[in-house]
């Protein structure tokens, strides 16, 4: 720390204040704050582009009647190797708003916590937070700045959601490589995942679904991703390891307890069995089971079965 | 009246000292309290905008007397440094006790090289786990750091508000037996006039809060409170 004896003398670019650091200018940006101060903190260079960087993922959001539902799997890959079997692809960015990420999951990770602690210092240093564009803005700002290192493959492509306090209802932003950033009217899904599970979401969205209705959709868009994605994970039975759900509403965000993604893949998991086996029982057994899962409920699948010429022995499961 | 062609040193710190002390004295009180579930800081604040307590950190709150472009700065600087530090490191290596510090080495430089030092006092209240573990850091215009424990007053009449605390604080006080102690000092340092919601700033570091422990009143709160 220089203690200038002349207040005239000191550094225009700094704050003048010694011990504190500089800044550039009167926003309250934390990322701006970053660079002028501490760049080795964000995104490192590097040369050589062959590395195995852990990826593949479904992450998803889609819109519900009192808000946004935000998900992703829990697997994080190395080439054909499973680098990681919990990794968390959800974030609560600040109360009203949650961000998930697809792509190489160390700088996703990073760029998660920066843009945590850019939302919050803006807040602190205003006295308000800012609006649910602005944040997606400084998130596309974020993306921008990591376009060298997405250039040599580690690219962060993230989907941010959350709760519009002035417009009264979820809203669903995705951006490209660039940092361009598209708001999706209903729902979105991102990763080598994404455009099966955007599929299945196409098939059962509608205006006004219900929270609960909504998590089932998004586990059952996870579940068809990871059936035919080898980069997104399914639910771990064996270990107990389901996807992270959370539910952004007035209220904020809030994640969904593991339990209650069980139960909700449960039901998904019920439905497929169901599904491949009514085309071997009779009639009158399947009736029982489709009643007995909950007929309100659509599935483009069921449409299709067979409902007559069942053959063999009414199995129950 | 020609200029002196010598000071000497202690005619000019004297003489800022007593500066900085007058512009503070003009302004109005503030008072921190530790309580059962955390520490409350109650200041009397006319306007419903311009805070005199903010949040710095998780854990920590700042609280200023004096001219508010002044500590307004300090604030902000605090924030900054605040939220580098704990994303550089993690969020529990930000401490009151280091950020009390580079405030007062601040303040102690400007009060010295600067041709008026600023006229401010500030109070940087963290919250522990237990009561034990609170700490409140009280930084002078010239840079002396003070550790306080159970209250801290500053601004305005703060001997007649702190005299008042002294024979009526106990520890482990409700929320509201404490803001009625507060609330009582505060008049009685203003010749025992009536304090209503609009000239309160009420804020709390609330030990059972969450991450982000910092809780402001807003009017209905005060209201409640009163």
């Amino acid at each position: 720390m220089t203690i200038s004896r002349d207040a005239t003398s000191r550094n225009s670019a700094g704050s003048g204040l010694p011990g504190f650091p500089d800044h550039v200018d009167a926003t309250a940006s934390f990322f701006e704050l970053l660079r002028t101060n501490r760049p080795e903190l964000l995104s490192v260079s590097i040369t050589s582009s062959d590395l195995e960087v852990p990826e593949g993922t479904t992450v998803l959001a889609l819109r519900f009647d009192s808000g946004v539902i935000i998900a992703g799997d829990r697997r994080a890959t190395e080439g054909s190797f499973i680098a990681h079997r919990s990794i968390e692809k959800v974030y609560l960015a600040d109360s009203y708003s949650g961000v998930a990420i697809a792509g190489a999951a160390g700088p996703a990770l990073e760029m998660v916590r920066l843009f945590q602690t850019e939302l919050e210092h803006y807040e602190k240093v205003q006295g308000s937070r800012l609006s649910l564009e602005g944040k997606a803005n400084r998130l596309a700002t974020l993306i921008r700045n990591n376009f060298n290192l997405a250039l040599q493959g580690l690219v962060v492509v993230p989907i941010f959601a959350g709760f519009d306090h002035r417009k009264g209802c979820g809203r669903i932003f995705k951006y490209d490589l660039t940092g361009g950033r598209y708001e999706e009217s209903d729902y979105h899904a991102e990763g080598s995942g994404g455009r099966i599970a955007r599929s299945y979401i196409k098939q059962h969205f509608h205006d006004g679904l219900g929270e609960v209705q909504a998590i089932r959709v998004a586990t059952g868009a996870l579940y068809e991703a990871a059936d035919e994605d080898a980069g997104t994970g399914g639910p771990d039975l064996a270990r107990g390891i389901y996807p992270t759900v959370a539910a952004i509403d007035s209220e904020g965000f809030r994640a969904i307890p593991e339990h209650v993604v069980a139960e909700r893949f449960a039901e998904v998991l019920g439905a497929e069995r169901e599904s491949k086996q009514v085309a071997f029982s009779s009639p009158k057994a399947a009736g029982k089971r489709r009643g007995a899962t909950g007929g309100g409920r659509s599935r483009g699948r069921k449409g299709d079965q067979k409902q007559a010429g069942d053959t063999g022995s009414g199995e129950t499961k | 009246m020609t200029l002196p062609f010598y000071v000497s040193p202690e005619q000019i710190t004297k003489d800022k000292a007593d500066f900085a002390r007058k512009g503070i004295a003009r302004g109005r009180s503030l008072v921190a309290v530790e309580f059962r579930d955390g520490i409350l800081i109650v200041a009397e604040n006319p306007s419903g905008s311009l805070y005199k307590i903010s949040e710095l950190y998780d854990r920590i709150a700042f609280a200023a007397v004096g001219r508010y472009n002044e500590f307004e700065t300090l604030r902000v600087a605090g924030v900054r440094l605040a939220d580098m530090t704990g994303f550089a490191n993690s969020r529990e290596d930000v401490s009151a006790r280091a950020l009390a510090n580079v405030y007062a080495q601040q303040l102690g430089t400007i009060f010295t090289t600067e041709l008026k030092p600023f006229e401010v006092e500030l109070l940087l209240c963290e919250v522990g786990d237990t009561a034990d573990d609170n700490e409140m850091y009280h930084i002078y215009y010239d840079g002396t750091l003070e550790d306080e424990a159970g209250f801290a007053v500053m601004g305005g009449q703060a001997e007649l508000v702190e005299a008042h605390l002294e024979g009526q604080y106990e520890v482990n006080l409700h929320m509201d037996k404490a803001f009625k102690l507060a609330l009582r000092a505060l008049e009685v340092a203003d010749s025992d006039r009536e304090l209503t919601a609009d000239s309160l700033e009420v804020a709390l570091l609330d030990r059972n809060g969450g991450r982000r422990k910092f809780r402001r009143f807003d009017a209905q709160d005060i209201e409640e409170l009163l």
